[in-house]
């Protein structure tokens, strides 16, 4: 299916996720509006959300299964594989988060549906920025995004801890949106556009590789991307926010929020920078320092929450890896370590929800002493978790890191690979406690864990979410094929669109898929 | 179909029983594994009589398995690795039974780790495909650490974590260096595989850059087997493992170590291995483990931790072996590879049960013994003259061709680890008599029971090998031989034509 996106009902049809998750978080917030009393009101809110969400996602694959491609360029907001793949992954991931949280803000006293209404428009901005190939669609997207995120991260406000993540966040993010909003002028002051593709056009034709105003554009736009994936060294605010947000909204922070930003800054810097060199090199050091830094300092952390904050950003870490790599094989291991990450931390932040009573801010590794003798199955789910963030073989997380050195070593970055390599033996540190705690030590006293509890619906989406990771981590080959042909189709467009302006449609995917 | 199969039921078989043990009811926990481990047992002995000595790799299955990167199922056992599968599959059922009164918490899951850890080990040794070895190698991993944590002595949390981390670090740069292998040779040749042959036959000479690689493979090697410097973990993680666990360290994760030598290291870089400063510093190192680790064990006073460091020496003799490059020091590297793991899990056996009866490992807590319990003073007595190598025992087969080979290559290395058995008859001697003749001082000592039937059924296959090998070591010698013959011509050949060609 090829859409001429200067049409109005076609570019509706490119829009149709988008606008249907508009369309659908609207209707919801009116039904919060009028039902927004009891804990049942909220659940009902709660599947209205996962019910719009869903319908989101058949929009996607809709568009996806029919192969949808633009006209030529792409017109403020791309149309290929990799947007849709991405917005499934942020769907999948706030649909979890959405289920993962029913029991917790019923337990939290957290019962105000607007919750559910505020991760639906966070997910739209996620699904903008993610799909944008414009600088501004990404930055409003952005905007979007964290101003429902600012409001769920100081969403249980009898809790001062929350408050000032809400702060904190709202402060630096404002501060990296500045950062962002000065760098897309710069890049427009040097470029006269802020279309990605036709930056990527006016880099090449005009020879403005080594631009001053350009180059500083980039530098601020990194900075600002910098911020919200939290790379160090702009990652200070990362543990406060995630300390002392709702321990669901930790997760959908740490992987959908992570997910779109490190989605929207690989088709920024490949589309519009694919013609400076420069950005390989200071995205790979920003990963040795993200990897060096998030990796040493969260072996210091005896709090499982703060711990799982930093591990997230050594992950990051090894996620800028993959965007220093760049290509095709960079977006295929950006996309499937994004998959195995996501669903490995939701599932743990989940199982973790569950472990935490009132204010769960508490949770020390050793407090999960002797956690295996009383729940032996979420304790498994946990320690897999564990292994598959450390990146063992057997599952997903494995899988994830493989490609990612795969793709680093083919593009002869072997620094790179040596250091994910080493900083990996470091979180064994770290990640080990967990499982010693749960499986080696006694409960600290009788009855230590008698109240843990996972609902059921969160039990079902830990266990799919942790036979996922397995099922992944021994088969990859579906998730593989789908990566490579999802970086391939990134790539595709902004080439054939470079050579020739009106570039033919390319063949509808074969059905089979 | 027997032939196809095999190895992959030998590796797929513990796994499932292993979940059959977990969803079991606990009594049967201990009963269900010792039948699965028999099962497995019995499924792997028609290899001892379908295998033919000169049939190269046999028993294979290659079905494609990630194929985007070129990573195949591949399994097959040659002369190197029968043995490693025999002792593993002959040595677990010993350990299900050697643990029936030993584990008494969280049964259930101590069997089914047993029986995982299994699966692993199989894999480690049948992998012909790289990325396949490095999963079961990493896989083995973590049911030992579970073993050594959960049922561990009181240290157990430290020498977990310590065994977890040394293995894993060596272990992540191996597979740094498996990938770039694969990159380089498939630049070479066009094809991205992972298959053991194909890497084999067209790596080349590498230049410098093969220096790193064996590095790499060497390191995580070495901490397995553990070499020198690198031995640290090892009588932590002994002391504190529960007896099963020990055994199992002992007897075939070790073995892991000088097999990764034996099949990847030496072979892909044979220009590396031979290279004089490589052969020196190992040579070197072999030696120093040799007598350092004799030195050591005779002054612990921890029985077990006596026995690991006597582990160290007796690897350190394989390690001589294998680089000595001849064939009978290659077959005598391989052949005590056999014993120790056959003569050390004896020895951890026995002071398992010492352990039981008095809750002491120390050698000074028993003394006079051999009046109380007569039949495990004897058995004691044999096994450990086995491990010192006294001619009619298996100890002695290993070592005496391991010197004979050496000799040739390096005769002063030969008289320095001959100087090793001496050492070994230093240490556990005097351990042997003030554990179980000396006077009996100790009232605490008067009661003792003497071996149990269970306890007889777990020493007498042991005590069986322990003297077939001595007298007629022959079956065994004429399956390894031609792939012993083998690799000793292709790494002279190889390392001869990659040097000329580097």
């Amino acid at each position: 299916m090829s859409l001429d996106l200067s049409l109005p009902a076609d570019l509706l049809r490119a829009l149709a996720p988008e606008l249907v998750l508009t369309v659908a978080a609207m209707a919801v917030l009116l039904v919060a509006a009028w039902r927004h009393k009891t804990a049942r009101d909220s659940r009902v809110v709660g599947w209205l959300a996962l019910l719009a969400l869903v319908a989101t996602a058949a929009a996607a694959g809709w568009l996806w299964w029919n192969g949808a491609r633009p006209v030529g360029a792409p017109v403020m907001v791309a149309l290929d594989d990799f947007r849709l793949v991405v917005d499934w992954l942020l769907l999948a991931a706030a649909g979890l988060t959405v289920v993962l949280s029913f029991d917790y803000v019923e337990r939290e006293r957290l019962l105000a549906p607007e919750y559910y209404v505020l991760l639906l428009f966070a997910t739209l901005g996620l699904m903008f920025m993610a799909g944008g190939d414009d600088l501004m669609v990404v930055f409003l997207g952005l905007e979007l995004m964290s101003v429902s995120v600012y409001v769920l991260a100081g969403f249980n406000r009898r809790s001062p801890a929350a408050a000032e993540a809400a702060l904190k966040y709202f402060l630096l993010g404002a501060f990296a949106s500045g950062f962002l909003l000065y760098g897309i002028a710069l890049v427009y002051g040097a470029t006269a556009t802020t279309s990605l593709t036709q930056i990527g056009t006016q880099v090449r034709t005009l020879g403005l590789a080594n631009s001053p105003m350009l180059l500083a554009g980039l530098g601020l736009l990194l900075v600002g991307f910098g911020f919200k994936v939290a790379a160090v060294p702009f990652h200070m605010w990362a543990p406060d926010v995630y300390d002392g947000a709702p321990t669901p909204v930790t997760g959908y922070m740490a992987t959908a929020v992570k997910t779109a930003a490190f989605a929207a800054l690989y088709r920024v810097l490949t589309e519009a920078f694919a013609g400076v060199a420069a950005w390989h090199d200071i995205v790979g050091w920003l990963a040795v320092a993200t990897m060096v830094a998030g990796n040493v300092v969260a072996l210091t952390q005896r709090n499982v929450k703060r711990m799982l904050a930093y591990s997230s950003i050594a992950h990051a870490g090894y996620l800028l890896v993959a965007v220093a790599v760049g290509g095709n094989a960079g977006a295929g291991a950006l996309l499937v370590y994004l998959v195995a990450y996501a669903l490995t931390t939701l599932a743990a932040f989940g199982l973790l929800a569950a472990i935490g009573r009132d204010g769960e801010r508490e949770v020390r590794i050793d407090d999960l002493s002797g956690l295996a003798q009383r729940r032996p199955w979420l304790s498994f789910a946990m320690a897999v978790c564990m292994l598959s963030l450390l990146g063992f073989p057997g599952t997903a997380g494995f899988i994830g890191k493989w490609y990612i050195l795969v793709a680093a070593a083919d593009a002869g970055r072997l620094f790179l690979a040596v250091v994910l390599v080493l900083t990996s033996v470091v979180s064994a540190g770290y990640y080990l406690p967990v499982i010693m705690a749960m499986y080696m030590k006694p409960e600290p006293f009788e009855q230590a864990h008698a109240d843990v509890r996972l609902g059921r619906l969160g039990a079902a989406v830990v266990a799919a979410s942790v036979a996922g990771l397995l099922v992944f981590g021994v088969r990859p080959n579906r998730l593989l094929d789908l990566a490579k042909a999802t970086g391939e189709g990134l790539h595709a467009g902004p080439a054939t669109s470079a050579a020739a302006p009106p570039s033919p449609p390319p063949p509808p995917a074969p059905s089979g898929r | 179909m027997y032939r196809q199969w095999v190895l992959t039921a030998l590796i797929a078989w513990p796994l499932i029983a292993g979940a059959g043990v977990l969803l079991a009811p606990t009594r049967w926990a201990k009963h269900l594994a010792l039948v699965a481990s028999l099962i497995e047992f019995g499924l792997s002995v028609p290899l001892w009589w379908m295998f033919t000595p000169e049939g190269g790799v046999q028993f294979m299955l290659d079905a494609p398995w990630i194929q985007n990167w070129g990573i195949h199922y591949t399994v097959g056992v040659d002369g190197i690795s029968l043995f490693m599968v025999l002792l593993t599959t002959f040595l677990v059922p010993l350990s299900v039974l050697g643990s029936y009164s030993y584990i008494t918490t969280r049964e259930r899951g101590f069997y089914s780790l047993l029986l995982v850890l299994t699966s692993g080990m199989i894999g480690v040794f049948v992998s012909l495909d790289l990325f396949l070895f490095y999963v079961m190698w990493e896989l083995m991993l973590i049911p030992m650490y579970f073993i050594i944590g959960v049922w561990g002595g009181e240290r157990r949390l430290y020498a977990a974590i310590k065994f977890f981390i040394y293995t894993f670090f060596g272990s992540l740069l191996m597979l740094a260096a498996i990938l770039v292998l694969v990159r380089v040779v498939g630049q070479r040749t066009g094809v991205y595989s992972f298959a053991y042959s194909h890497l084999v036959s067209h790596i080349g000479g590498l230049g410098s850059l093969a220096f790193w690689l064996f590095g790499a493979f060497a390191l995580a090697f070495a901490i397995k087997v553990p070499m020198f410097p690198f031995h640290t973990w090892l009588p932590d993680a002994h002391v504190e493992a529960p007896t099963a666990g020990s055994v199992i360290l002992a007897g075939i994760l070790l073995k892991m170590g000088t097999y990764g030598f034996l099949r990847f290291a030496v072979p892909l870089f044979p220009a590396v291995a031979l290279h004089p400063a490589v052969q020196q510093i190992v040579v070197l190192l072999a030696l120093i483990g040799i007598v350092y680790g004799g030195l050591v064990a005779m002054v612990q006073p921890d029985f077990k931790k006596l026995i690991a460091y006597s582990s160290v020496a007796h690897l350190g003799f394989v390690m001589l072996g294998i680089w000595a490059l001849t064939l009978q020091s290659v077959q005598g590297a391989l052949m005590v590879m056999i014993n120790h793991g056959i003569s050390t899990g004896a020895l951890f056996f026995l002071v398992g049960m010492l352990y039981e009866r008095r809750h002491s490992r120390l050698i000074e807590a028993f003394g006079g013994i051999a009046r109380v319990v007569p039949m495990l003073a004897a058995v004691l007595t044999i096994v450990s003259l086995s491990s010192i190598g006294l001619p009619a025992t298996n100890g002695f087969v290993g070592e005496f061709l391991v010197l004979v080979g050496v000799f040739r290559s390096y005769p002063l290395a030969a008289l320095i680890a001959a100087t090793g058995v001496i050492i070994a008859a230093m240490y556990l001697l005097p351990a042997l008599q003030r554990v179980i003749y000396n006077p009996l001082d100790k009232s605490a000592n008067e009661k003792l029971p003497d071996l149990s039937l269970r306890e007889i059924t777990v020493l007498v296959p042991l005590i069986a090998c322990i003297l077939w090998i001595g007298v007629y070591p022959q079956p065994i010698l004429r399956r390894i031989e031609p792939a012993s013959r083998q690799f000793v011509q292709t790494v002279r050949l190889n390392a001869a034509a990659f040097t000329a060609t580097r």
